[in-house]
């Protein structure tokens, strides 16, 4: 038996979880580009549109809540559902990382840009293609896909790594350098921050599929190891 | 052999004349947890539980193979008196069917027969209290057992069982003729009288399953019509992640 209803609604929720996930990659590569720009007016726009964000994502929870509370949800339904809620806040958190980076913009206010960005953007694009594929296997619920993705994190940090670096030697030679860099250095923890939300959505999506929890890799550990090496 | 489970049985198999209809059932029951029995119409679970304290015996043509030990005894030994295990394990049914006696008379008549010497008013109180019944009737036990509501008169059931101390309470669908809070009594007073009790219950309800239940059993009919367990597991795995396909397909309501 096909329980039409209820997967005509799972569907529903999934497609408002896609719609959510291209709202959060919209944000992040925009407030990247705004950045570069030195364009405050998109900015503005993107920390604006962080509210239909955390709306949309508050949408979907009442959606998964009312599911589970009149379709008992059991078994792989159940996991769906509960790994759902999670996903959604993951999105909405890197959503709030755009913001941040939007924010860190529009406080520059005036100031020309430290250096001109080159892996800044380059990260941006990495977690956002890293993002827009975990997505399409937590569609497809695809484990090989899910397992793939959180490799690409290395680069992501290895990004990072480089543009700390780099940050310091400038502070190191101009001090007065220092808030302008440490404007950057929050805009690639953001991005590098984003990369690691995208591995806690693949992991929900293993988990989805197979009912087993598999922590892939902290990459939180992988750049504090770095930096003492 | 230990004792380590309540009751255990190995390659049980119930049959109709020529017909099998519960093949090779080797499961263990924990003693002191729930058990539930789930899986859809027509796979077995009633016989498989009837056949736990030998109801079956009743049904004409009807045959058991394999064993079923309680306490080391295999209930379907020679030596074995039927009766006795129905002391020691009792039954709950789908419909409640007190005697028509008083409520008092429904408790003691039982322990009577079974050589209960002691003090009858305690037992009753007693048995009464443990089926979470005793305040509600207290004031009227001499009055019939048919005028209680269709929840009093289950748990004036299962008083009555466990007056006479089983081992094990058997139940088969116990609230499904029962209204929603009546249910929910039920299943509160089945994690009270684990306790002291092995329960095993055969549900249609699988969210009762679920929130009722310690371990699961699932049942499914074979090629061959024989209704057998496929998947025997904690009901937290059972309805989180279970193992076999066929349990996933049932308990996500997309077969049965």
């Amino acid at each position: 038996m096909i329980r039409k209803t209820f997967e005509s609604e799972i569907q529903q929720v999934k497609d408002e979880v896609i719609l959510l996930g291209s709202m959060v990659e919209h944000a992040i590569l925009g407030s990247v580009e705004a950045l570069k720009k030195r364009d405050i007016a998109a900015s503005e726009k993107i920390m604006a549109e962080d509210k239909e964000i955390n709306k949309k994502r508050f949408a979907i929870e009442n959606q998964l809540m009312i599911l589970i509370a009149t379709q008992q949800p059991m078994a792989h339904d159940l996991r769906l559902l509960a790994s759902t809620m999670e996903i959604i806040s993951e999105l909405e958190r890197m959503g709030d990382y755009a913001k941040g980076i939007a924010n860190i913009n529009v406080r520059m206010g005036e100031e020309a840009l430290l250096k001109p960005l080159i892996d800044i953007p380059r990260m941006a694009q990495i977690g956002t293609s890293m993002l827009h594929r975990a997505l399409s296997a937590f569609i497809n619920e695809d484990v090989e896909v899910a397992k793939s993705i959180p490799v690409e994190d290395d680069e992501v940090d290895a990004l990072y790594n480089q543009i700390y670096r780099e940050l310091m030697l400038i502070i190191i030679q101009d001090p007065k350098s220092i808030e302008r860099a440490n404007w950057l250095l929050w805009v690639a923890h953001n991005l590098e921050r984003v990369a690691d939300r995208v591995t806690n959505i693949c992991e929900r999506t293993i988990f989805i599929a197979t009912g087993s929890f598999s922590e892939i890799k902290s990459s939180d550990d992988e750049f504090w190891k770095g930096q003492h090496r | 052999m230990e004792n380590k489970y309540a009751i255990e049985s190995n390659n049980l198999s119930i049959h109709y004349g020529s017909y099998t209809a519960v093949k090779n059932v080797s499961v263990k029951i924990q003693p002191q947890k729930i058990t539930a029995i789930i899986g859809p119409s027509g796979c077995g679970k009633s016989t498989l539980l009837r056949a736990l304290n030998r109801m079956n015996d009743f049904v004409p043509g009807c045959h058991v193979t394999g064993e079923l030990f309680l306490q080391g005894q295999n209930l379907y030994g020679n030596q074995i008196d039927p009766v006795e295990v129905r002391r020691k394990i009792g039954m709950v049914f789908q419909k409640p069917n007190p005697f028509p006696k008083s409520i008092y008379e429904n408790i003691a008549w039982g322990a009577r027969i079974n050589g209960f010497k002691g003090k009858m008013d305690e037992l009753v109180e007693q048995s009464l209290r443990s089926a979470a019944l005793w305040d509600e009737v207290k004031d009227k036990l001499q009055e019939s057992a048919y005028a209680l509501s269709g929840g009093q008169q289950q748990r004036l059931c299962i008083a009555r069982t466990i007056a006479i101390q089983p081992e094990i309470i058997l139940m088969d669908e116990p609230a499904s003729a029962l209204d929603p809070i009546s249910t929910l009594r039920i299943e509160e007073l089945m994690q009270e009288l684990k306790k002291n009790y092995t329960i095993i219950i055969v549900t249609h309800n699988m969210q009762q399953a679920a929130r009722a239940s310690d371990f699961t059993a699932m049942m499914m009919i074979d090629d061959n019509r024989a209704g057998g367990v496929i998947e025997f597991d904690e009901t937290k795995k059972i309805f989180t992640r279970p193992s076999d396909k066929r349990t996933e397909d049932y308990v996500t309501g997309r077969f049965g």
